[in-house]
């Protein structure tokens, strides 16, 4: 009896001992536990924001953003990664390389319980696959990303350029605002503009509260602060003019930059042979990276703005309006041209390209229109490197341009103090020699040629290049860098003897006036790759293809107000006459000659691509194209 | 002294007046205790099928169960208690050669050998000592002058320590020190003198150390030291204690509500419908869910006191005492172990955790309490 007794008074004391626990968990406690299971369930999860889209002047989509499933883990919900890879594989073809890109990417810093891709680009059916098998996948994700998609490819790869994964470096570099606004993007600009405008681009990361169960599933959204995408942006560029340059550069190596005159906006920017940008962005294979990067033809070179030429005869209606703007001759000054130049006391012989000369009274508009480089030559002697130098840089040779792309070269238009420093040597005449005819030290970019050439023909108004046209709704503004006071008779002058290159008689372009509705004005352009010894001939035939000399043109239309401007260097393609001058023709055709769809064109190429713009586009470009 | 109270008031009556048999009475029904036990199950069920994530499966599997384990009860309560005891010695000394099978050809998991595999029919022997230690204590104690003396407590102590040592090496600690207490238990309703209650508990003290020096395996430890600082292993062995102790407190005095809880419905919980199943009631309906649940068991713990008080012999008082106790003994160490009181052992929450084998054991168990409390019927005071 008193044994029962006992063991009620156990079971009542032992049980209040639990009653009394529950009240200290469930009562006194109450608010800790709240917060403890909340902020088990409850994940803040930024919501990446959706990158602004490029379009060109005719609002044809450049860069888009394309949904995408990837397969990726999270280290620290996966038991294993080992055997999670292996059974994924089981269900999926994922290839070595993806492995071994996985791992690296593993290896890298990255934020804790971050989703680490595994493999792009699943289909309808391999993402069934997965969903069937979830139950044995813990921490495997699939996930619907936006990815960057170009849909032309290697049309705009030099100008738009592309984004890829947030490397190492990047992300170390990253200050803690960044750090937060990159929480839901895994990529970022790399080259071009979409490195340029990054942060335009990039818009402002969102955030959601969800919940999510022990592994980390999201089971519902609670709160949601919606991202802002990023900033549009409208290209001057024109996607017709691209392809025209494109295809008419075709299988050469060659870039081709056209201005529009008034703004500075770029109309083309070209530069081949391209690659296409789209492998970069999910991460290049190991071997298409080798064998893009390992191409003699550097087709991840933008020669377009970091290809440096020698300028050669491109630069003589700059130089011939130097020597008249500072007095050093008139229009009426003759040189007699045996076929050579020599300076006093020296005994070497200055070559023209025409080995019996241009005659016995050539003046400048026949130096210009035939290329002479004996008057040149004296021409360049008389004035000197103290004129030439700073009358070239206000049409923005030898220093950048300011071209919202990034990584563009400087050339080199020399100068005393730069031959002092670079060189170690005090300026020679004969320096001025070469540079009268664009060679010896002298070094341009084709888009520092675009831009001495939409400098002459706004008779000074030099304008920054910008391939920018509008930022979301918000017109850039036209940036003029300088400009420079020439006497109109001297302009007028060097504009006729532009023409004359194209229109003349005996001019070097003239090949390619045929058929025009409109008058041009430009010049062409042969650059030495090699040095030729004074005693040697130039022989095309004996060298190797490239050490061939580099065809040049420059060019405005219409010549009597000009609204297009371009440069082109094709590489090794010998006469700028031939090679080059052709391909400014066309691009001065697909901007000033109303393209008629369907019409029979010479280029039927390039219709299916005009009809794909669509109506407004069209619209728009004859709208345009008519004013002429 | 009580138990000499007791022993006089031993009924010879066979004499005793015959009250009218009732239907209960005749099926051998304690009808208190079944309707308890009814109420306690359902309660068990409707939070069973919340803590298995809405589980058809679950719930079909259980009430399968409950249905055997009623069956069990009531075949149970047709025993007679001098039959029990009769067969006591076979009972227990079966329950101890199959613990020994289990050295030799038992198969098990995670390192421990438990079970038994009989053309493909698996059964833990452990669960048949769980009744056939008080059994076999209470049928030897039943027959001794009470209290016992050293030497009988001397011979009890060796019919608990066999078996208990055979479960500990296999190895289940939890298990073996439950069959242990049952055991203790009817020693104790056997009026175990309290000098001999405190030098145990003085040498268990003493023996502490050097247990945990030679005795206990690394696992065990680790339990041990995980209860006392669960915050040290968050991801590891105290993520269970952790988040079952998040459960419970953040189910506050109302509960979340049936289905709601997000500690059991989004899997933070771990073995939510197992051991851990009482975390699920106190998230989803709080402290007066609680508190209904320890009513229910302490009911049933009274009525089997009363069955006890009012046994026909001693050897069914002690067993009554025995399994209602070691019952509650069940309880406290689950919920013990659950709010972070005690060490986490495998032990699940008397008939609410899913688990045939548990539940079986207990109605059957139960079985003989209704034995027990019938056969007192027949008799008149």
């Amino acid at each position: 009896m008193h044994r029962v007794v006992v063991a009620a008074a156990l079971v009542v004391g032992l049980l209040s001992i639990l009653v009394a626990r529950f009240y200290n968990l469930q009562v006194t406690h109450y608010t800790d536990y709240v917060t403890r299971s909340d902020r088990n369930r409850v994940h803040v999860l930024p919501v990446p924001p959706t990158r602004g889209l490029i379009y060109d002047r005719n609002n044809v989509l450049l860069a888009d953003n394309r949904p995408s499933y990837t397969l990726s883990i999270i280290k620290e919900r996966a038991r294993d990664i080992e055997t999670t890879i292996s059974v994924l594989r089981e269900l999926v073809p994922i290839s070595d390389a993806d492995v071994e890109k996985f791992r690296k990417r593993l290896r890298q810093r990255r934020r804790p319980f971050e989703a680490v891709p595994l493999r792009y680009r699943l289909t309808e059916e391999e993402i069934a696959r997965l969903a069937v098998n979830e139950y044995r996948l813990q921490g495997v994700e699939v996930e619907a990303q936006l990815v960057r998609h170009y849909p032309h490819g290697e049309l705009f790869a030099h100008s738009i350029g592309y984004v890829g994964r947030i490397n190492d470096r990047e992300l170390a570099a990253f200050d803690e605002e960044e750090y937060g606004r990159y929480s839901g993007t895994h990529t970022i600009g790399k080259v071009g503009l979409e490195k340029q405008y990054e942060n335009l681009l990039l818009g402002d990361v969102g955030n959601q509260n969800v919940e999510t169960n022990a592994r980390g599933r999201v089971l519902r959204v609670l709160e949601r602060t919606d991202p802002i995408p990023g900033k549009n942006l409208q290209l001057f560029l024109d996607i017709y003019l691209q392809q025209v340059a494109f295809e008419a550069l075709g299988e050469r190596r060659g870039a081709v930059v056209a201005i529009e005159v008034q703004t500075g906006g770029v109309l083309a920017l070209v530069s081949t042979p391209s690659y296409d940008p789209n492998l970069f962005v999910t991460g290049i294979s190991f071997k298409d990276y080798r064998e893009l990067n390992e191409s003699l033809d550097l087709p991840l070179f933008n020669r377009s703005l970091q290809g440096q030429y020698p300028a050669a005869s491109t630069v003589k209606p700059m130089l011939g309006l130097a020597a008249l703007h500072h007095k050093v001759i008139d229009t009426d000054y003759k040189v007699r041209d045996p076929g050579y130049y020599q300076l006093k006391g020296d005994d070497r012989l200055y070559r023209d390209w025409k080995k019996r000369g241009h005659g016995r009274r050539v003046d400048l508009l026949q130096a210009i229109a035939e290329s002479c480089d004996t008057f040149y030559y004296d021409v360049a002697y008389k004035m000197g490197i103290d004129v030439m130098s700073p009358f070239g840089r206000h049409f923005g040779l030898g220093s950048r341009t300011g071209i919202d792309v990034p990584n563009e070269r400087r050339g080199i238009w020399p100068s005393r103090e730069w031959k002092r420093r670079a060189r170690g040597l005090p300026w020679f005449p004969g320096d001025s020699l070469n540079m009268g005819i664009g060679q010896g030290d002298v070094l341009v970019t084709p888009l520092q040629l675009a831009v001495m050439t939409q400098t002459l023909a706004t008779r000074g108004q030099r304008s920054r290049p910008r391939l920018v046209q509008a930022v979301g709704n918000r017109p850039q503004e036209v940036q003029t860098v300088g400009k420079i006071d020439v006497n109109e008779e001297h302009w007028d002058y060097i504009y006729d003897a532009m023409e004359e290159v194209v229109h003349g008689r005996r001019g070097t372009a003239q090949r390619i006036r045929r058929g025009a509705s409109y008058r041009m004005a430009g010049k062409t352009g042969t650059a030495q790759v090699v040095g030729i010894a004074q005693d040697e001939k130039y022989d095309s035939e004996k060298l190797a293809e490239r050490q061939r000399d580099h065809a040049l043109f420059i060019g405005f239309a219409p010549a009597e107000a000009p609204r297009i401007a371009v440069a082109v260097v094709v590489e090794n393609a010998e006469h700028g006459s031939s090679a080059a001058a052709p391909i400014a023709r066309k691009m001065f055709d697909a901007y000033l000659v109303p393209q008629e769809v369907g019409s029979g064109s010479p280029e039927d190429s390039y219709r299916p691509l005009r009809r794909s713009i669509g109506d407004v586009a069209t619209a728009n470009s004859e709208l345009g194209r008519h004013e002429l | 002294m009580s138990s000499q109270d007791f022993l006089r008031r031993m009924p010879e009556a066979s004499h005793a007046l015959r009250k009218p048999v009732g239907i209960w009475q005749r099926l051998h029904i304690d009808l208190p205790l079944l309707v308890m036990l009814l109420v306690l199950t359902a309660y068990g069920l409707v939070v069973l099928y919340s803590a298995s994530g809405e589980n058809g499966h679950y719930i079909k599997r259980q009430s399968v169960f409950f249905v055997i384990a009623y069956f069990a009860m009531f075949i149970t309560a047709q025993i007679k208690m001098q039959v029990l005891q009769r067969w006591a010695p076979w009972f227990y000394g079966g329950g101890v050669l199959l613990l020994v099978l289990v050295i030799f050809f038992g198969t098990g998991a995670k390192g421990a050998q438990r079970w038994l595999s009989v053309g493909g029919f698996r059964f833990q022997p452990s669960e048949v000592l769980k009744l056939a230690v008080p059994i076999a204590v209470a049928a030897y104690l039943a027959r001794r002058l009470l209290p016992p003396g050293l030497k009988h407590v001397f011979v009890v102590l060796v019919l608990i320590g066999v078996p208990t040592v055979l479960i500990m090496r296999q190895p289940d600690l939890g298990t073996s020190l439950l069959i242990a207490a049952s055991g203790l238990i009817v020693l104790f309703f056997a009026g175990l003198r309290w000098r001999y209650i405190g030098g145990a508990f003085a040498a268990v003290l003493m023996a502490a150390w050097p247990m945990w020096q030679f005795v206990l395996r690394d696992y065990q430890k680790q339990r041990i030291l995980t209860l006392l600082s669960p915050e040290a292993d968050k991801l590891g062995a105290g993520w269970n204690i952790i988040q079952s102790k998040t459960a419970i407190g953040s189910g506050g005095v109302d509960g979340k509500g049936w289905l709601q809880g997000t500690q059991s419905q989004l899997d933070f919980l771990p073995e939510s419908h197992t051991d851990f199943i009482i975390a699920v009631l106190a998230e989803e309906f709080g402290l007066t869910g609680v508190l209904m649940l320890l009513a229910l068991y302490i009911l049933v713990i009274g009525r089997g006191l009363i069955i006890g008080l009012r046994a026909q012999d001693t050897f069914s008082r002690l067993l009554a005492g025995g399994i209602t106790l070691t019952f509650f003994v069940y309880v406290f160490v689950n919920i013990g172990m659950v709010t972070g009181l005690l060490p986490v052992v495998g032990v699940p929450l008397p008939l609410v955790s899913h688990g045939g084998t548990s539940i079986v054991t207990l109605m059957t168990g139960f079985g003989m309490l209704m034995a027990i409390s019938t056969e007192r019927r027949r008799l008149t005071i």
